[in-house]
């Protein structure tokens, strides 16, 4: 298949590919497959008191138009709040990378995986994103 | 006379479900092509050697179908009106995806090592696991008939089928 320039440029140049510690505080992290392809996807995000994402990162197993769909993700969330992450849309992503209609699935992914890294997120710091929650799990160090 | 609406079990004679006798299945489908094959109605008018064609080509399909365990559940599941693969649906359990992404961590690392014998390893706990989920389909869909479970199983089985299939690459590459 014929694989668009911005695919490519993902494919060959993937950002932010790695992970963080899943048990650290700040960290979510989203987990998901495509039945459809086999694709495993897992995208993490950093998230800091003021409940900015300052730093995601990824590592898929699949095909180029996967790898560009959570590489680009990667890129987009950076700097946002978590809600801005929630609302972004797989077409979005499609849109961006030019994914023809067999690999807008691999957009869906990556739009399933940063939600789910919310959501893992939220779910740990009790659906808030404070600081005290932030403190709570990074006691200061006694020197 | 031949059906076109008639499943690919029923097409073959075989009783709907997911075990399988493949000695019969390979029978029905030789005694079938010989009913139907193009070359004798080599001297039939145009549209009954178009009718033969079209009835070998279903044959052949239905035939191709059962033959292969994951087509044979998925062709079952979408009889009962179930889309197993559907690209929607992308939440795994977790256990399932985080044991993926190891093996799949493992076939990297063998890959880079060139090590025959990880791979060997790998492949062998893969074909394991691929023996479990079709001893469960059989359960699933012929015992329990769950069959959204059986699609959960299924799904499974994609995944490791697919990794299986990256395993049985990366020996090409080894040479």
């Amino acid at each position: 298949m014929a694989y668009s320039e911005q695919v490519l440029d993902h494919y060959e140049n993937p950002r932010n590919v790695g992970g963080f510690d899943k048990n650290e505080g700040g960290v979510g992290t989203g987990m998901v497959g495509a039945p459809a392809c086999g694709d495993v996807m897992k995208l993490q995000i950093k998230v800091n008191d003021q409940g900015i994402i300052e730093d995601a990162k990824f590592k898929t197993y699949g095909c180029g138009s996967a790898i560009a769909s959570s590489s680009l993700v990667t890129e987009w969330v950076k700097g946002k709040t978590l809600d801005e992450a929630m609302n972004l849309r797989n077409t979005q992503i499609a849109e961006e990378l030019a994914l023809p209609p067999v690999k807008i699935h691999c957009s869906i992914l990556a739009e399933d995986a940063i939600k789910a890294a919310v959501a893992d997120y939220k779910q740990k710091h009790g659906n808030m994103a404070g600081s005290e929650e932030y403190t709570a799990c990074n006691p200061p160090v006694a020197s | 006379m031949l059906d076109f609406s008639r499943n690919h079990f029923e097409l073959l004679g075989l009783p709907v479900s997911y075990a399988l006798d493949s000695a019969r299945l390979d029978q029905a489908y030789r005694d079938l092509q010989a009913e139907v094959h193009p070359d004798k109605f080599a001297h039939a008018f145009d549209a009954e050697q178009r009718l033969s064609m079209q009835w070998a080509t279903r044959v052949n399909e239905a035939y191709q179908t059962l033959r292969h365990p994951f087509d044979r559940a998925n062709y079952l599941l979408q009889l009962q009106g179930i889309h197993a693969m559907d690209a929607n649906n992308t939440s795994m359990p977790m256990d399932f995806l985080v044991r993926q992404m190891a093996w799949r961590e493992q076939l990297e690392a063998a890959k880079a090592a060139q090590d025959a014998a990880a791979l060997d390893r790998l492949e062998k706990t893969l074909n394991t696991e691929v023996r479990e989920f079709q001893a469960l389909l059989a359960e699933e869909i012929d015992q329990q008939r769950n069959y959204p479970l059986a699609a959960d199983t299924l799904r499974k089985l994609r995944f490791t089928d697919k990794l299986l299939a990256d395993v049985g690459a990366a020996y090409e590459e080894l040479g």
